[in-house]
């Protein structure tokens, strides 16, 4: 069951071959066996699953089932779950029950899926590898020494493994993509505004996205159903209607034009990853696709640009976290100032107390216009860059990540570890979707094929992906570890 | 723009983030690194760009001025470290 499709599991839980207790437990299962080896989750909500995998089938018994019904999934732990422990991969929340749903949770409860639990993360979702989490590193089931990347490793990790046969995760710079194409997996990360970030615990706001990881297009397409639209309580999120995103999986490719930015093939590309996205190219030119280089001029003030602007958003959204309301509190606190000065320095990780200061020093009088207003008509030019592009192709592709996954322990620079984001961060500073693919190895370990569309134009990603996916098996393979712990 | 110590325990005070001695030079280190990197931002002009701080340049949405939230604070306060009537509580602050 766990080799399986969220398209194939619904499709069995139809035809009455399963039942939804069985598929729950079939998977609670695989995760008490295997996940001590991944730690891909935080907390297993076994209980609650068994419990909603019941009503599922009662639901279907009624004849009152929508397609997902009854389907598992996992919850990166950055997403409020009512009653259930929401730690954000960090210290600061590890006695946090959230009191509400995130609309995403809400959503995907009300079309039936059950969750298995929350999945780890790199700390507030800052990091490249799921290195930074308070719960320990997160392994790829690929290659246990290798870091599944992040932020949302453990949801990569989850269902790379078959332990879950789809998550939920969230992208800021790059932190659904680049963990999916590390994992062998399919990452789909939504335009800005297209999935409410209510519940959704902040990083960056004008960043941050919500999205589907799973084994295919397919899947990310029906999960895209539920949970996209807008929200009221939600004040970035547009109001606009959403497309059927299966329906339009199907449309033939021939006529599709496809960009290849030449400052994603350049310096740093490992060469076995580069031949794995031009032959995927050459499978797209085979359906009937004329492809063109073109130019992202900005490319390369990407990563600068992000590390001003998500560090200062986060400097802002992390100051909530004051030992008051909710979160960890220090112990006998002498005054105010040290109750928020000690609770805040005992809650937060290396790289989220790295991420603060810097974000509150380049808002600092003095330095705000060199560097905030600065990175931010930067960011005005990156996101021209690919409108510009978009006069000219239907789609740009591209290696997610420049290398396949590293190991765990190998990129001890902060800079060394921001430099991985290089095809993935333009993407959050303009707003655009992007999906990443499987697409081969390189070394063993898988390699994704990015592909970028404009404001809006996930209906024709999916189909694109989708298209890739009929023509070839890369995102059929298991990694050996959820054969072997079968 | 070399970054100082002065600097960090700046951002450190108005991020009200406890930062010892040691951790004041490792901070340093980092922090400049960073910094230098993000330099490059200033090798590109940028005369006349209009800053772009939301991705789709929206602006914020409006609503009419209703009540329309209920009471929940027993709800939200049960995760708080201490209340009382209500109240949050905290080190005392006026003498």
């Amino acid at each position: 069951m766990h080799d399986k499709t969220v398209t194939q599991l619904a499709a069995a839980l139809d035809s009455g071959e399963l039942s939804c207790r069985e598929l729950t437990s079939h998977f609670l299962q695989r995760i008490e066996k295997t996940d001590d080896q991944l730690n891909s989750f935080i907390t297993v909500t076994a209980e609650q699953a068994l419990i909603k995998a019941d009503a599922a089938d009662k639901a279907r018994a009624r004849g009152k089932a929508g397609k997902l019904t009854g389907i598992p999934l996992a919850l990166k732990d950055i997403f409020c779950t009512q009653g259930v422990k929401t730690s954000c991969g960090s210290k600061m929340l590890d006695n946090f029950i959230a009191p509400y749903d995130a609309t995403v949770v809400e959503k995907l409860s009300a079309a039936g899926t059950i969750s298995l639990g929350k999945t780890n993360m790199d700390e507030f979702a800052m990091g490249s590898s799921n290195e930074n989490s308070h719960y320990g590193a997160v392994k790829n089931p690929w290659d246990l020494s290798a870091v599944p990347g992040g932020s949302s490793g453990g949801s990569a990790a989850a269902v790379a493994a078959g332990l879950v046969p789809a998550a939920m995760g969230t992208d800021t710079g790059g932190s659904i993509r680049q963990p999916a194409a590390f994992c062998g997996i399919t990452g789909l990360k939504p335009t800005y505004g297209r999935v409410s970030r209510y519940g959704m615990i902040a990083y960056a706001s004008s960043l941050d996205q919500a999205g589907p990881m799973a084994r295919t297009a397919e899947d990310c397409a029906h999960l895209m159903n539920v949970i996209a639209g807008h929200d009221v309580r939600d004040s970035t999120s547009v109001a606009r209607g959403v497309p059927d995103y299966t329906e339009t999986l199907n449309a033939p490719l021939s006529g599709l034009k496809i960009g290849l930015p030449t400052e994603y093939f350049g310096d740093g590309l490992d060469p076995e990853v580069e031949k794995a996205v031009r032959d995927a190219v050459k499978v797209y030119e085979s359906l009937g696709a004329s492809v063109r280089d073109v130019s992202l001029p900005h490319t390369h003030y990407a990563i600068p640009a992000y590390y001003v602007i998500a560090p200062a958003e986060a400097s802002s959204n992390l100051s909530r976290f004051d030992g008051v309301r909710f979160g960890h509190r220090c112990d006998a606190p002498a005054d105010l100032v040290d109750l928020y000065t000690r609770s805040r320095a005992e809650g937060f990780g290396e790289e989220v107390k790295r991420r603060i200061l810097i974000g509150t020093h380049t808002l600092s009088e003095g330095f705000f216009d060199a560097y905030y207003t600065k990175a931010q008509q930067v960011r005005r030019l990156i996101r021209q860059d690919f409108l510009d592009a978009f006069e000219d192709v239907d789609v740009l592709m591209g290696p997610a990540s420049p290398t396949p996954a590293f190991d765990l322990g190998a990129k001890k620079d902060p800079v060394s570890m921001y430099l991985q984001d290089i095809y993935t961060i333009a993407v959050n500073l303009a707003g655009i979707p992007g999906i990443s693919v499987p697409a081969g190895f390189a070394g063993g370990r898988p390699v994704g094929l990015q592909i970028l569309g404009t404001h809006f134009a996930e209906a024709q990603l999916l189909n694109v992906a989708h298209q890739f996916q009929q023509a070839t098996d890369w995102h059929l393979q298991l990694p050996a570890f959820a054969e072997e712990n079968a | 723009m070399a970054l100082e110590e002065s600097h960090v325990r700046r951002a450190a005070h108005l991020a009200r983030l406890a930062v010892s001695d040691d951790q004041a030079s490792g901070f340093v280190d980092d922090l400049s690194r960073i910094l230098d990197m993000v330099d490059q931002l200033q090798s590109l002009d940028t005369e006349g760009v209009a800053p772009l701080s939301h991705p789709l340049d929206a602006t914020q949405r409006l609503r009419a001025d209703e009540v329309t939230e209920t009471n929940q604070r027993d709800t939200f306060q049960h995760c708080a470290p201490a209340v009382e009537n209500g109240l949050y509580l905290v080190p005392r602050v006026v003498e």
